[in-house]
């Protein structure tokens, strides 16, 4: 997890000269998946190193937010395979899907932040945020609060501990999501258009979060279409299109000198 | 109208209106406990138990009261199960209340909305922690009303026991008018007593929906 430069000379870096330690943390192998008749990617391969942070972006239904729902298991892959640290996602050795015990213990290793940040709307943001310490990791009720006042204080919403969701704005209560995802100390984080549903001046408190957070070399796959924050904090940018990775490279590179027609196709539609 | 027997069946209803409250608390407090595991049976991953809890639920919904509490009456002591009239009564009540309580738990829980599921197994719960600590707790909002509304409709088929004699309102009214032969006015005053008793039922509701937490 050391092992990476310093983010200014880790942006700089191509992505063939990325220090990808010796085994990716996150592997994604020929993944496909399909509704009924419709297929939303076919064989997607993916790998992302231990602090790195990686930002899909490419059209909406090019498959970008079902392919990072297929990581966690959130939705089940028809095919392929998801390895973290090494270790098979869903399924056993044998490609026997997990029991329901095995796959959340596996789920827990993921932290996901959703486009509508999903805050359970009965729990104060420190109770959201201590749920998962308590009840998933068992941790008492008082350490699971002091894990999730830790959390929201990187996220910097100590002022909001007793606050309904309803009571937060779009950007706060992101943020509170953000920490709810921190607090199982995820060994990644994916990132499902967390700036989407937002009003656009509450967009920068959070990706002020997600920056600090890259920073901090936390792991993260952000699907977003805030090409600023992919420009200034990916390490790489990955462009889908039609359920395809159609190019990857540094922000330099797939932002500079796009290979292909149509990643240029796409960031020309955007600056229009 | 008889005033003389309407002085004297004041009482006497009073009397027969404790009964009837005593055999629906005790059904409310049954048919609520097992409606709720129910409703948790409805959501369970396994589908055998799906199955089971949602054969349950249509028997009741698909069969009329009162064959449900001859049932119980009649039927039980044949395999062996015996109750008096007012055991009998509670758990026919009980059963029938069981299986509505139940289909409003579901639908209650299964309205949440999906992203709050999504959530709870984003951080690792497992299905029964999603139904237990997510759902649950969210859905009381939306059970509470229906719910008020099965138990007035418990109260009311409360009246069907007196078929099976178990003495409560309708029974102690209809003993009244054996004797004194004044169905009018005996019948207007138990319609009075249960009007008065639901009423206090539909405002207690209200008072509860007023009380829930707003998110």
């Amino acid at each position: 997890m050391s092992s990476l430069p310093n983010l200014d000379a880790a942006r700089a870096a191509t992505a063939s000269q990325l220090p990808l330690a010796a085994s990716p943390l996150l592997e994604v192998e020929r993944l496909h998946k399909r509704f009924g008749e419709q297929v939303i990617f076919k064989s997607v391969s993916l790998q992302v190193a231990h602090g790195e942070t990686v930002v899909l972006i490419g059209p909406s239904g090019s498959g970008k937010t079902t392919l990072l729902r297929c990581i966690n298991f959130l939705e089940t892959p028809d095919g392929g395979a998801i390895r973290l640290d090494g270790q098979r996602i869903g399924v056993d050795d044998n490609g026997r899907a997990l029991s329901e015990v095995q796959l959340t213990q596996q789920r827990r290793r993921f932290g996901f932040v959703f486009q509508r940040f999903n805050l359970f709307a009965h729990l104060s943001a420190l109770d959201n945020v201590a749920a998962g310490p308590q009840r998933v990791l068992g941790l008492s009720r008082e350490a699971a609060r002091e894990r999730a006042r830790l959390a929201l204080d990187k996220v910097h919403m100590q002022q909001h501990t007793l606050k309904r969701p309803s009571q937060l704005s779009g950007g706060q209560q992101q943020r509170v999501a953000i920490a709810r995802a921190l607090a199982m100390e995820p060994e990644l984080i994916l990132f499902d258009e967390p700036t989407s549903a937002l009003d656009p001046e509450l967009v920068n408190e959070v990706l002020d979060v997600m920056r600090d957070l890259a920073a901090a070399r936390m792991t993260m796959v952000v699907v977003t279409h805030e090409m600023s924050f992919a420009r200034q904090v990916a390490h790489r940018v990955v462009f889908m299109d039609s359920g395809a990775i159609v190019e990857q490279g540094t922000p330099a590179e797939v932002f500079g000198r796009p290979r292909e027609e149509r990643t240029r196709r796409f960031l020309q539609h955007l600056h229009t | 109208m008889d005033w003389s027997v309407i002085k004297l069946a004041v009482p006497i209803l009073g009397v027969g209106l404790l009964a009837t409250l005593k055999v629906c608390f005790a059904a409310i407090f049954f048919g609520m406990l097992l409606g709720v595991v129910l409703g948790f049976g409805a959501l369970s991953r396994l589908r055998a138990v799906r199955f089971a809890v949602l054969a349950y639920v249509d028997f009741v919904r698909g069969t009329p009261l009162l064959v449900q509490i001859f049932l119980v009456y009649f039927a039980l002591p044949v395999i062996g199960v015996n109750f008096d009239e007012y055991w009998a009564g509670v758990t026919a009540l009980s059963l029938n209340a069981a299986g509505f309580i139940c289909e409003i738990m579901r639908s209650g829980m299964q309205s949440i909305d999906r992203g709050q599921i999504e959530a709870a197994q984003s951080i690792g719960m497992r299905h029964r922690q999603v139904v237990l600590h997510v759902l649950f707790p969210q859905a009381w909002r939306r059970i509470v009303p229906p719910l008020t509304n099965e138990l007035i409709s418990l109260v009311k088929g409360s009246a069907m026991l007196s078929a099976i004699s178990v003495y409560e309102l309708t029974h102690a009214g209809q003993e009244i008018i054996a004797t004194y032969f004044a169905p009018f006015e005996i019948f207007l005053m138990i319609a009075l007593y249960y009007y008065a008793l639901i009423s206090l039922l539909a405002w207690l509701s209200r008072y509860l929906e007023r009380r829930l937490p707003q998110y």
